[in-house]
């Protein structure tokens, strides 16, 4: 029996893109495997509550958790309102003018600015020019900047899931816009737009060349009391493991320190990405129902 | 009302934040230093809970600049300040005091394996500079050298270039690793490769040179002796051509807090932190330099 | 009496009411705009900061010149040019191997797979884009280096293909994911059409889905060249930051991300040295714009063109 030609093309490039699929996958499950392999075995209880000892040789992690922490946390103060905000303007308010163009074109854009072009930004405004020094505030305003673009596009995305009859509804029956919007838009959106923070957030806690110039410290275990740790500089996780794997004294000694941090990184980026998934899902199922 | 609120929390929130601030040490500068420092904080600390010591690396030229722009109370250096941020602190209003801390060899690695033992401070000039490109050349293997450094911003690269490279520019081929570890890490693994580190780099946690690595004997000219840094004396007599000094700068004379944390840096329990991390305790002519800042 | 009062108070109630939604229109307004501010913002702090530098060093220099050695002690030197070539050939690396893996990932789980194995690759997309750029360049340094130094019998594995796998790595998810969007959204009467012509499910894929996505797998490209352009962490730690202008791709090399990443913090603020580095910032800004641009246009034509 001949099978024709074209046949076989469809199985061979099939199995091609296949394998480029295939590869993908590969690339992640090993990058996890290796990262849980090697990091694991690291991981207890003293790891993650510890400051570093012995010239950083030795002891946890604790204070680069900490840092990433309130990081994170003035990222998302920052960025998350104002992002909620335009997010409303663009899907609510706007109509299909030029400045509504413009406005999403700047988005678009800021979301490819380079991390580190945010980090120089960042460093010349807040930490120089706004004097805020080398400090949390500073990095986390400079992350929330580099964020901004996602939690808008996520906030919308949020806004656009509530049907268009929810809005007409109540239009309907007399009420304002801001009304509606408030009433009828806002409390089914929020759900929603706390998966584009939270994925901000995931985002924020991993970049380190932001940071790298405008409050991140080499060691740093003072760890004062809100709100003084704001003005203070930090210690974080990516750099952490950027100067244990490149800057320490000793850093074939203290690798498995490094592939420990990575893990607690990753475990923490991950398990933050899962749960924007998870609340995803249960909307989308939530409103199929509805 | 509000706005009153708001005012009065955030003067307390940086009153506060003042109030804590008068016990801190911030400390930045050199990556040579900054596994020793931080060693000395981590113990200082433990004698002294109320002072904190924070410790960044970046560089002695980040150190420097921060303490001229007097985001920091010391900052660390493998090499002295430049003229030129001499008058940048100047027109500042920063008055930097100098004080050494401990004494460097700078030692030339090689991979284990090259059947290289000794080369004259010319020689390793030649080769950064890029004008000796083979091992053969110099008495080696038929092989193409490849160049480990720092980047620009590090003390050893700036000392190594004034000392060895007689102020020449590095070949742009030399690859500018993050750190000195990276260095050794990179000539371990590299057969042809060739890098300078702080002698504390090249032991392992038992005392002795890193498996695959090999420290050069260094001779000042064709007519000495090449030397080791690897034996304390060669160092401190100044026998051993690359050495230096590992300095920290205070704006003004210091005091309070700073000052305690130096005396205790060069205090017996402080040089011994030195000489555990592979530097050489102050001696001679550094010690006398220490006490024009009070010590 | 009470009549027309009560009709007052209703207008002005009105008016109130009016005036209010104008309000917080306007306040949505402002926050949409910041974005544009801080666009407007970031730019022109980089032209300010910067320009002075290109005066002194003159563009042709700057351009043209290869040689970037700010604290020589014989010349201080400001050539972007090995740099630029630099970023150009690891983005380059970096979209040989991203692009096709990154398209036929697209087309398969888009076209090929069946339902279970989408749900089980998209959160594997999705995981892998959140992988911090340290974490890629930290394996970089562990993993891949000996791997390409003992593959290619080098000396050593910080180079440029070290850096354009690691690249292809994190721009790969951009391009999956939009690539993937794209070739969905292909209407189902196209691909029907020549399914019923004859054509097996390979010719329908190759000969007429992509095509008709092709805007938006390019933009999908665009991106992902955006991303590997402005990446600086993992190209920091993993391609040995030799600045001479590369031979090939076994050399080592430093990119614009990574020379501003190793020589800010030692700046003395307003120095040409740190001025330099504002221009390099805006430089790539300006690249990492233009790729953008094209992007969104092609992505307009190609929403255009489907509705």
């Amino acid at each position: 029996m001949k099978i024709p030609w074209k046949k076989v093309q469809e199985k061979i490039g099939f199995m091609i893109i296949r394998l480029a699929t295939v590869l993908v996958v590969l690339i992640l499950a090993y990058i996890l495997y290796d990262i849980f392999k090697k990091g694991l075995p690291v991981i207890n209880w003293e790891f993650i509550t510890a400051k570093p000892r012995k010239g950083m040789t030795e002891g946890g992690i604790w204070p680069a958790i900490v840092g990433t922490f309130w990081v994170s946390i003035v990222t998302v103060i920052f960025s998350v309102p104002i992002g909620m905000f335009a997010a409303i303007y663009l899907n609510e308010y706007a109509n299909k003018c030029r400045i509504v163009r413009i406005i999403r074109l700047a988005i678009r854009n800021l979301s490819g600015v380079p991390s580190i072009v945010y980090g120089l930004f960042g460093f010349a405004l807040f930490t120089l020019s706004l004097n805020m020094g080398l400090s949390v505030i500073s990095s986390g305003l400079t992350l929330g900047l580099l964020t901004l673009p996602w939690t808008v596009t996520a906030s919308e995305e949020a806004l656009k899931t509530v049907p268009m009859s929810y809005r007409e509804g109540a239009l309907a029956l007399g009420a304002t816009k801001w009304q509606t919007i408030r009433t009828n838009v806002l409390p089914y959106a929020v759900p929603g737009m706390l998966t584009g923070t939270i994925l901000g957030l995931a985002r924020a806690a991993g970049e380190t060349a932001p940071i790298l110039f405008t409050g991140v410290a080499f060691f740093w275990p003072i760890l004062p009391k809100f709100p003084t740790v704001l003005f203070q500089q930090f210690m974080a996780l990516p750099y952490h493991l950027f100067i244990m794997s490149t800057q320490h004294h000793e850093i074939v000694k203290v690798r498995p320190i490094a592939y420990g941090t990575a893990l607690v990184l990753i475990v923490l980026i991950v398990a933050m990405n899962g749960l924007a998934v998870w609340i995803r899902y249960r909307l989308r199922k939530k409103y199929k129902r509805a | 009302m509000f706005k009153k609120s708001i005012v009065l929390t955030l003067t307390a929130v940086f009153l506060v934040g003042n109030v804590f601030a008068q016990d801190f040490i911030q400390v930045k500068g050199s990556d040579t230093l900054i596994n020793l420092v931080q060693r000395l904080a981590e113990v200082y600390m433990e004698y002294h809970p109320n002072t904190a010591i924070a410790v960044t690396g970046g560089g002695s030229g980040v150190g420097i600049a921060s303490l001229i722009a007097n985001r920091v109370q010391i900052a660390d250096a493998s090499r002295p300040m430049k003229a030129k941020e001499k008058t940048a602190a100047k027109e500042n209003g920063v008055v930097p005091y100098e004080i050494v801390v401990g004494i460097d060899g700078i030692s030339v690695i090689v991979n284990g394996d090259l059947a290289v033992n000794d080369l004259t401070v010319e020689e390793i000039g030649q080769i950064f500079r890029g004008n000796v490109t083979n091992w053969k050349e110099v008495g080696g293997p038929d092989l193409m050298i490849s160049l480990y450094g720092r980047q620009a911003n590090s003390g050893t690269y700036v000392f190594f270039q004034e000392h060895v490279l007689a102020k020449k520019d590095y070949s742009q081929r030399m690859k500018r690793m993050n750190g000195n570890a990276q260095i050794v890490e990179g000539i371990i693994a590299d057969k042809s490769g060739i890098g300078y580190v702080g002698v504390g780099y090249v032991y392992d946690d038992k005392g002795n040179v890193r498996d695959g690595l090999k420290v050069l004997n260094v001779a000042p000219d064709a007519n000495s002796e090449p030397v080791t840094p690897l034996v304390a004396e060669n160092v401190k007599s100044g026998k051993y051509p690359i050495s230096r000094a590992l300095f920290q700068y205070i704006n003004g004379m210091p005091k309070g807090a700073v000052k305690d944390f130096i005396t205790f840096e060069l205090g017996p329990e402080g040089q011994k932190i030195v000489e555990e991390m592979s530097f050489y305790p102050v001696a001679g002519e550094y010690s006398e330099n220490n006490k024009k800042a009070g010590f | 009496m009470a009549k027309p009062d009560s009709i007052t108070i209703s207008i002005r109630k009105q008016a109130w009411l009016q005036l209010k939604e104008k309000l917080i229109e306007q306040f949505f307004f402002v926050h949409g705009l910041l974005a544009v501010i801080v666009l407007i913002g970031i730019f022109s702090l980089l032209f300010i900061e910067g320009f002075p530098a290109l005066r002194e060093i003159g563009l042709k220099e700057f351009f043209l010149s290869k040689h970037w050695d700010p604290t020589s002690f014989e010349r201080e030197s400001y050539g972007l040019l090995s740099m630029l070539v630099s970023t150009l050939m690891v983005t380059l690396g970096a979209m040989l191997i991203a692009v096709p893996v990154g398209i036929g990932t697209a087309a398969y789980i888009a076209e090929v797979a069946n339902p279970k194995v989408r749900e089980v690759v998209k959160p594997v997309i999705e995981i892998l884009a959140g992988i911090p750029s340290v974490v890629v360049g930290f394996l970089g340094i562990i993993v891949m280096g000996p791997l390409l130094a003992k593959l290619f019998g080098t000396s050593n594995g910080l180079n440029a293909v070290n850096g354009s796998i690691l690249l292809a790595v994190m721009s790969l998810p951009t391009i999956v994911s939009i690539s993937e969007d794209a070739i969905i959204s292909v209407p189902q009467d196209f691909k029907n059409a020549s399914l019923a012509l004859g054509a097996t499910r390979w010719q329908t894929l190759i000969h007429v889905t992509l095509p008709a996505a092709m805007s938006g797998v390019v933009a999908s490209v665009m991106l992902g060249m955006g991303r590997a352009i402005g990446e600086t962490m993992t190209v920091l730690m993993a391609t040995g930051n030799a600045p001479a202008i590369p031979g090939s791709f076994l050399d080592s090399i430093r990119t614009m991300t990574a020379t501003i990443a190793i020589e800010l913090g030692e700046t003395v603020q307003g120095s040409i040295h740190y001025r330099s580095l504002f221009v390099i910032a805006f430089v790539l800004f300006i690249m990492t714009f233009l790729v953008n641009l094209v992007s969104d246009l092609v992505l307009e034509k190609y929403q255009k063109v489907n509705r």
